[in-house]
């Protein structure tokens, strides 16, 4: 009976060794994925220990950690809830951590490295460690008038300070309640999840930097540049027929509502983008050629890259253009030309700091637990698309457009305004999306804005460019302008 | 694998008179280091997670190094050719055992709603499973008068394995499985003891028909398969595992019973037919049973892409799986990971929380003690001189290997998960006592092989045999 015994002893020695070479795939090879896997809350409920870091809006706390008496030390809290969720995020035990709570994880939690030395100290004075803060630069004011803009609506805002690229308002709606997402109960979370799941679209999504939409005559304002800088100058004669017949095919071009810009007759470049007329800037868009709109286009950033402000920023394009036809409908931001509000504000900021486009951010400062600032952020250019002239020559127009023409809603007492609206088209039978663009005063920029209203249904000038006011005065009143 | 102190030349050349060591020596030296690490385990447990040292820590190392100091005294007394390192393993799984235990009792009690704490009473049936192997010892002198009373425990075996099935689901139901008795409070597994009394039967049986069943009639592809009546024993204990799957709804069991059988069959008769009419069997009935029962095809799907599942069926490996992926390399340390995050840590998964606090370093290791614990079984078998008592070390120390296996497989989603507990480490007074019973038989019969001139006559054909018995330096 050895033999089989000893064929035994090996045949055990081969099954322990698979269950070893089995738990080594796992513990080893898989170890990194297992635990950054979303779902595993281990590693966040150590961070539940420590107290977690505030996210600071002028001062007050839009994310900080309470004590609690129950088994995880600390529950996040926003006492804000919905307005800042987008920027947030949430923390939560079941579904990780998204928004800023993920963007500066590090600093929060108090891994970061720029606090090594304040964590040094608490190993040897056995403090219990504690993560830093972030304080950020928007500016309440802001962020409740772009909130209140919005309601009921589904779109987004930003407002940047044109001169630094300091993020002023970003406010995306539906919004959610982050502290539902946060609780210490899972079952309760999963249920508000699922409730948010089932709403269309998801207010998880942040409309303002994570989705992307045709900016319709937004997109005018890279056409002009690009036509300036090849030598048109704002009273460069355009033609600007009723009808556009775009080169082969079948299709044509109207201008919105089959209105005509100037009944049919030549126009120059200032007046078809204040009445935003559709057909001058398709031909002149066929004009240009898709060399120097694209690369205008990138130039704003519309390259189709992502960046970070932290947050990340969807890239935005101008897609793929086949042939004339699709030139000139690209050319009034149609077709595959696809936008975030983040980057429609970048290229109001681009032309209201005269050329020169400044890399949207934040964060302002970090904190330390005891609240020295151990960093804060320096402006720094992101593009120069444009020249000082042409930017000028831009901002006369979009003033135009705002005293004259489609953008009145957004005029401001005794501050001049400098703008531009956009109707997009969806597809039939869906309403469209409407923008607007802008920045005041116009003189002296102070906040340049973006405003867009998903399936608005109306006007660029009708349902975006009052929203906008209202984002712009709540930022000036508040400077004491 | 073989130290010295299995040196069997002793056993087979006793008429020299001199003497052969005992080992006994090794083996408190070894129960020493066991205490040492199962006493150091618990403060670590206690710093790290409360902070300071629990005001029980003296009452329990004392305690446990009572318990093995008994056993030890008593293996000493009689059983002094025993193999040394059998008890320190299993005072050295039940030690950490105890650790992770009291560590998620800690884990516990941070909760909303303290929880009963469990260490003590599994260090109180760890004092029954010592009282029973004590038992063991003194009252079987002689492991080969076990074939006396086969028939017996074979009825006493299937009758234990019977009864949760007949009881009413109330007392015998737990997660779907039917395989307990709750009385008062307390919840035995009559399955685990089953496992052993059949054990003994099926060694003694094979014992009396080995000849019978190795008998070949025809040859199939180089192949000698039995005879077509002889196919009897095999398919009982196929219908067997299959009655317990159905009855009680419990894989682990119908698995480790067949799988168990079937390696004895092998071992009795030499014949890797049996071997492959057996695997035959198992993949018949496991595709007839993920067929026809859904617990078996969930169990089957959640183990193929448990993340798809991860928040219903496949919860509990899931969260294994994060358990054992965040421990990594060198684990979080005891009291330092959140092992309580895996529900029923403490019996089915506890693998995985040694696994995440002590990490893959702490888990292998586990993993070598059952591994060396095993071999030495299986040792004393290739030594012990009898045929029946071969037969029996065999299927008790392919019982501890194969449940090791499936259970360990299970949590580390190499197998599919099966509910049997992990031995001496896991949470469980029936478990935990059965096995204590189950090293006890292999003490004695590691006595008895290792045990110079012996008193009996040596059958011939074991003289035979010597010489492969006897190298292995």
């Amino acid at each position: 009976m050895n033999a089989p015994l000893r064929r035994v002893a090996i045949s055990v020695l081969v099954l322990f060794t698979l269950l070893i070479i089995n738990v080594n795939y796992i513990q080893v090879v898989r170890s990194d994925e297992l635990r950054n896997n979303s779902g595993n809350t281990r590693v966040l409920a150590e961070e539940y220990d420590r107290e977690r870091g505030s996210i600071i809006v002028a001062g007050d706390p839009i994310a900080l950690s309470a004590p609690t008496g129950d088994r995880l030390t600390y529950l996040r809290k926003y006492p804000q809830g919905e307005l800042y969720a987008g920027v947030t995020g949430y923390y939560s035990l079941v579904y990780g951590n998204t928004g800023m709570e993920r963007a500066e994880n590090d600093v929060l939690a108090g891994s970061d490295p720029r606090l090594f030395v304040r964590r040094l100290a608490d190993l040897f004075t056995g403090r219990d460690p504690a993560g830093g803060d972030v304080v950020l630069t928007l500016d309440p004011a802001v962020q409740k008038a772009a909130m209140a803009g919005l309601q009921g609506k589904t779109g987004a805002v930003v407002a940047l300070n044109p001169s630094t690229g300091a993020v002023l308002g970003m406010a995306s709606t539906p919004s959610y309640d982050p502290n539902q997402l946060s609780s210490h109960h899972p079952q309760k979370i999963r249920a508000y999840s699922e409730q948010l799941d089932a709403a269309d679209p998801d207010p998880r999504n942040n409309q303002a930097i994570g989705e992307r939409y045709a900016p319709g005559s937004v997109f005018k304002v890279i056409v002009s540049a690009a036509a300036l800088k090849a030598g048109y100058k704002p009273d460069s004669m355009l033609k600007a027929p009723n009808v556009l017949d775009l080169p082969g095919s079948s299709a044509t071009i109207r201008n919105f509502g089959g209105e005509s810009c100037n009944g049919g007759a030549d126009q120059s470049l200032i007046d078809a983008l204040t009445v935003s007329c559709n057909t001058a800037f398709a031909q002149l868009g066929m004009d240009l050629g898709e060399d120097k709109v694209r690369s205008m286009a990138e130039a704003f950033g519309m390259d189709g890259k992502k960046f970070q402000i932290p947050l990340s920023v969807t890239g935005s394009a101008i897609g793929d253009i086949d042939g004339k036809a699709a030139l000139g409908q690209s050319s009034i931001g149609q077709l595959d030309v696809a936008a975030t509000p983040m980057q429609a504000a970048m290229i109001a900021a681009a032309v209201a700091n005269h050329g020169s486009l400044m890399k949207p951010y934040l964060v302002d400062q970090v904190r330390a637990p005891d609240l020295t600032v151990i960093d804060r952020t320096d402006p720094e250019e992101f593009k120069k698309p444009i020249s000082k002239d042409i930017a000028d020559q831009l901002t006369t127009m979009m003033i135009s457009v705002v005293e004259k023409g489609s953008g009145k809603a957004a005029r401001l007492p005794g501050v001049k305004v400098a703008g531009k609206t956009g109707t997009a088209q969806v597809g039939e039978g869906v309403p469209d999306h409407n923008w607007f663009i802008g920045f005041a005063p116009a003189d002296d920029p102070k906040i340049a804005v973006a405003v867009f209203v998903k399936n608005g249904g109306g006007t660029g000038g009708g349902v975006a460019a009052p929203i906008a006011h209202d984002v712009m005065k709540a930022y000036l009143d508040g400077q004491g302008g | 694998m073989a130290g010295p102190s299995t040196d069997p030349r002793g056993a087979g050349a006793g008429a020299a008179g001199n003497a052969v060591p005992k080992r006994r020596g090794t083996e408190a030296a070894l129960l020493g280091f066991a205490v040492l690490i199962t006493v150091v385990a618990q403060c670590i447990v206690d710093v790290t997670v409360t902070g300071s040292l629990s005001t029980e820590l003296a009452t329990f190392s004392a305690w446990i190094a009572g318990l093995w100091v008994v056993a030890h005294l008593v293996v000493r007394r009689i059983a002094p050719y025993a193999d040394p390192l059998l008890l320190p393993c299993v005072a050295l799984l039940v030690g950490l055992g105890l650790a992770v235990i009291h560590r998620l009792d800690l884990a516990g009690q941070q909760g909303e709603k303290a929880s009963r704490e469990d260490a003590p009473v599994q260090l109180l049936w760890a004092t029954l499973g010592v009282a029973l192997f004590v038992v063991i010892l003194v009252v079987v002198r002689d492991h080969r008068l076990l074939s006396r009373y086969a028939y017996t425990l074979a009825l006493l075996g299937l009758g234990l394995l019977a009864l949760p099935a007949l009881l009413p689901g109330s007392i015998s139901e737990v997660n779907g499985a039917k395989i307990w008795i709750r009385l008062a409070g307390f919840s035995i597994q009559p399955g685990e003891f089953a496992k052993i009394c059949l054990i003994v039967f099926f060694a003694a049986y094979l014992d009396e028909k080995r000849d019978v069943l190795a008998l070949a009639s025809r040859k199939v592809a180089g192949l000698e398969l039995p005879r077509g009546r002889d196919l009897g024993p095999v398919l009982m204990a196929w219908v067997l595992s299959i009655l317990v799957l159905v009855f009680e709804r419990d894989l682990g069991s119908s698995l480790l019973l067949f799988g168990i059988f079937v390696v004895m069959l092998y071992v009795a008769t030499e014949r890797a037919s049996w071997l492959l009419i057996g695997v035959g069997l198992f993949a018949g009935g496991a595709f007839i049973a993920y067929q026809i029962f859904g617990h078996v095809r969930v169990r089957v799907d959640t183990w193929l892409d448990p993340f798809a599942y991860q928040d219903s069926t496949g919860y509990q490996l899931v969260q294994s799986l994060f358990g054992l992926g965040t421990g990594g390399l060198f684990g979080a340390g005891l009291g330092g990971g959140r092992p309580d995050q895996v529900p029923v840590a403490k019996s089915d998964f506890i693998a995985s929380a040694v696994g995440e606090e002590l990490g893959l370093f702490g888990l292998v290791a586990v993993i070598v003690v059952y591994l060396v614990l095993v071999e030495r079984g299986l040792r004393t078998s290739l030594i012990v001189r009898d045929a029946f008592g071969k037969l029996l070390a065999a299927g008790l120390a392919f019982a501890l290997a194969w449940q090791v296996f499936v259970v360990l497989g299970g949590v580390t989603g190499l197998l599919p998960l099966t509910g049997l507990t992990t031995p001496f480490l896991a949470y469980g007074g029936s478990s935990l006592v059965a096995n204590f019973a189950l090293v006890a038989l292999l003490v004695r019969m590691s006595d008895a092989a290792r045990r110079p001139a012996a008193p009996h006559p040596v059958p011939l054909q074991q003289l035979g045999e010597a010489p492969t018995e006897v190298v292995k330096p």
